[in-house]
């Protein structure tokens, strides 16, 4: 039975309690070593949570954090589909 | 297996009993979908060999071939198929046709704007086509009419629009990112047809982001078992589709949202075991709290839910209650039976494209969350970039419809294709006069905020 944070990357709760243990205690930290909010979400689950994670377990407030730059596509694409051939501009 | 036109994906397999639709990536554990409206990825299946399609609000067609999604998936069969890339020009870019999209759109294209509003459904109206209940506030804001109703009232002025030449729509498309341009504002968007996509470039002098809100999670054991599902799914469900969640509903939170939704869910006859909260008081209208105990439905208040049981779906919960300071006490757990838990527990504003743009952003907690500042003629710190509705601070939709009228008319202004002002100060005024009551204390503190921060 596990509390699922990040269901896109399938991250729990103990995964970030860890991950804080180890001396990751900022989002984009955390971000880069777990994959939380990188897959095809973006993060729209999972950050408020890993968020309230933080403060909780380090009490550390984040009210100043800015949170990941999710980058376009935000979501899913085919590569195809951004790599045809442009028409001739009109409108 | 089989639907009705107009049924998506995920509404068809739900009425088929079928409720799992992929395996996770590390654990293989079974997920089916959350969200029910496009933004969490847990719908995620296989369709005619195309990985990754978001079934919620992919429309049904006949003979698709569509697979559960395993957490190693092979490489995509389906051929591709080049559609070129189009260009296209506009004064205002709307994205997002709920409440206040569509009243931005409208505003803006009455003031004598080239409009193109975006959205990622087949239909417009955004959340107000589930909702069934009629409205609070006031008569001006069509207060007494049903949701379903006002987006009927608001498809029928966009319609007339549509037919002068003044509002193109584009449905079944997502604004999929911004980029740099040297001449105004330049967005990638994706329009879907028959599962195969075609990319368009969208310049325009303006952009209105309406694109609302998420349903928020919690956290518990089992909290990703097919069944655990957010209150705007279940009501997309059995709302829109006509499709019954489950039999026996353990609803989360007793807002507003949950207390709504539970009652319609005793509409659809569906038994709600109980309605938990953990506040020590309701925080939704005392008259919705009042139909469901006029029902037999208990509220259980400073109580939370502290497990969901099941192997492959929701089996049951055990609840749990909690002291002054929201702690669990220990040995006061009870066990629930049912077959979904509906989380209800709040939304988070949408705001992924206002972060690409690189507006002022803030973590707002009145607001909801991380939200865009604006001013109070609903422009962010980036010049014609606007925004209205729950993107910009969790609200109502009765006071989203003004802030996008307002939007509508600031961008029309912004661009100057009107200097007619006369209205925007009305709409000022009336968006004041709704945030006035007892409730309207959160957001007219949010907004307090929001508008003192912005620089623009």
């Amino acid at each position: 039975m596990k509390k699922i944070v990040c269901r896109c990357e399938d991250i729990t709760e103990e995964d970030i309690i860890k991950a804080i243990d180890e001396g990751y205690t900022d989002l984009e930290e955390l971000r880069k070593k777990l994959r939380i909010g990188m897959g095809p979400c973006q993060g729209r689950v999972c950050i408020q949570l890993v968020i309230r994670i933080i403060e909780d377990y380090t009490g550390k407030k984040l009210s100043k954090v800015s949170y990941p730059n999710p980058r376009p596509p935000i979501i899913p694409v085919s590569l195809g589909t951004l790599a045809s051939d442009k028409h001739e501009k009109k409108g | 297996m089989f639907g009705f036109e107009g049924d998506t994906i995920a509404s068809a397999l739900h009425a088929g009993e079928v409720k799992t639709f992929s395996t996770s990536l590390v654990y293989n554990n079974p997920r089916g979908f959350f969200c029910g409206i496009g933004k969490c990825s847990s719908c995620l299946m296989r369709v005619n060999d195309i990985p990754n399609v978001r079934t919620c609000i992919a429309p049904l067609k006949e003979n698709i071939h569509v697979e559960i999604q395993n957490r190693l998936p092979d490489l995509p069969k389906a051929s591709f198929e080049q559609i070129p890339i189009e260009s296209l020009s506009f004064d205002v870019l709307t994205i997002g046709a709920g409440p206040a999209g569509l009243c931005a759109a409208i505003e803006a294209a009455q003031k004598g704007a080239q409009v193109l509003i975006v959205d990622e459904n087949q239909k417009v109206g955004g959340q107000l086509i589930k909702q069934t209940h009629k409205f609070f506030g006031s008569k001006q804001e069509k207060a007494g009419t049903r949701g379903v109703d006002i987006a009927k009232e608001l498809e029928n002025e966009l319609n007339i629009l549509k037919s002068q030449g003044k509002i193109n729509v584009m449905l079944d498309s997502t604004v999929i990112g911004y980029y740099e341009s040297k001449k105004n504002h330049l967005f990638g968007v994706v329009k879907r047809n028959d599962y195969k996509s075609q990319f368009l470039e969208i310049n325009c002098k303006a952009a209105i982001i309406a694109v609302g809100a998420m349903e928020n999670m919690i956290l518990f054991p089992n909290n990703d078992l097919p069944g655990v599902y957010g209150a705007g799914a279940v009501q997309t469900l059995m709302n829109v589709y006509g499709v019954k969640p489950g039999k026996n509903v353990l609803m989360i939170g007793a807002g507003n949202v949950g207390l709504i939704v539970a009652y319609q869910l005793l509409q659809s006859g569906i038994n709600v075991d109980r309605v938990v909260e953990a506040a020590p008081r309701i925080g939704g209208y005392h008259v919705h709290a009042a139909k469901l105990r006029r029902c037999g439905v208990p509220i259980y208040t400073s109580h939370s839910i502290k497990e969901v049981v099941g192997k492959e779906k929701v089996e049951g919960a055990v609840i749990i209650k909690l002291d002054k300071n929201w702690q669990p006490i220990s040995s006061s757990e009870t066990i629930v039976d049912c077959d979904t838990v509906c989380l209800a527990v709040g939304l988070t504003p949408s705001t992924r494209i206002l972060s690409q743009i690189n507006a002022e952003m803030e973590i707002i907690p009145e607001a909801g969350g991380y939200v865009a500042l604006h001013d109070e003629s609903m422009q962010t710190s980036v010049k014609n970039i606007f925004v209205c509705g729950d993107s910009s601070g969790i609200e109502e939709a009765s006071t989203a419809m003004i802030e996008g009228k307002i939007a509508g008319i600031s961008s029309a202004l912004s661009i100057g294709v009107t200097k007619d002002k006369e209205n925007l100060l009305k709409y000022i005024d009336e968006l004041k006069l709704l945030r006035a009551g007892p409730f309207g204390d959160k957001p007219r503190a949010a907004k307090k905020i929001i508008n003192k921060l912005v620089k623009i």
